[in-house]
């Protein structure tokens, strides 16, 4: 693939609906009821239903997997700190997941990519990062 | 009460085998809403995270750590990969306690966790911070 630093990165979104956080919890093994459970969820005082943060993650890995042309292998590394819940109402819309990237540099054959993740027009995740050989 | 700063650098048994299924990788993608990678016998990059998930959990279950599950939040995650992991593999997960510290009533607990095939093959390294509300003391 072709990254050059300063390049911006073709952003993605990604809608996150209460029954893809069941499948999740299912194909992650992560069955916190804070990710299905109201009751649960505003007992400890969030606003409700909140995406495992792994699941943004995972959008995260979408976006950058198509970056490197789907190129699994060629990303070394990346990950992010969880620093705002993505609340997910229970409607058939749910919440949208915005990911945009950009080039930050590239040295010896590897680009490191900035990551910003957003939803409802507020950043989600924090030092959000990507190392892709290209 | 704040964990026993002890514990820093303690790594506990390896997780049971786990054998990476083509549906297992299917699942994953349908409920991430992803592609399938080739032909579908290629993980995702967080696949990682279900190997790594059951290793936190021995962690977090362990009655000599003492944290309390509903406590619990996931401050981070960082994967490094050193290939993807395919349909047929074998992995088991070790993690380590690598950071512990305190801060404002809360445990930092800094993991690693080693990801390789039964046959000792190194395929990726799962780090996380788990934050922990201690409660009161």
């Amino acid at each position: 693939m072709n990254l050059t630093a300063g390049d911006s990165l073709e952003p993605r979104s990604y809608p996150v609906r209460r029954s893809d956080l069941i499948r999740y919890a299912g194909a992650s093994g992560d069955f916190n009821p804070i990710h299905w459970s109201d009751r649960v969820a505003t007992s400890v005082q969030l606003p409700g239903v909140i995406a495992h943060g792994m699941y943004t993650l995972a959008l995260v890995a979408r976006a950058v997997t198509d970056w490197a042309d789907g190129d699994v292998a060629a990303v070394e590394s990346f990950g992010a700190r969880f620093t705002r819940p993505v609340v997910v109402p229970d409607d058939d819309e749910g919440a949208l997941v915005e990911v945009a990237g950009t080039v930050k540099s590239v040295d010896d054959g590897r680009a490191t990519i900035e990551v910003t993740v957003t939803s409802g027009g507020q950043k989600v995740l924090g030092q959000c990062r990507a190392v892709v050989r290209c | 009460m704040p964990l026993d700063p002890g514990l820093a650098g303690r790594t506990f048994a390896p997780t049971p085998p786990y054998t990476v299924s083509r549906e297992k990788i299917a699942e994953f993608n349908t409920a991430t809403g992803a592609e399938p990678i080739g032909d579908g016998s290629t993980a995702p990059l967080t696949f990682p995270i279900v190997v790594a998930f059951g290793a936190m959990t021995q962690l977090m279950t362990d009655p000599e750590v003492g944290v309390e599950l509903h406590n619990i939040v996931h401050g981070d995650q960082r994967f490094e990969q050193k290939r993807p992991i395919r349909a047929g593999d074998e992995l088991v997960g070790s993690i380590t306690i690598d950071t512990l510290r305190n801060a404002a009533g809360m445990d930092m607990i800094g993991t690693r966790t080693e990801i390789s095939t039964v046959a000792g093959e190194h395929v990726a390294t799962a780090y996380a911070t788990l934050v922990h509300r201690g409660g009161p003391a």
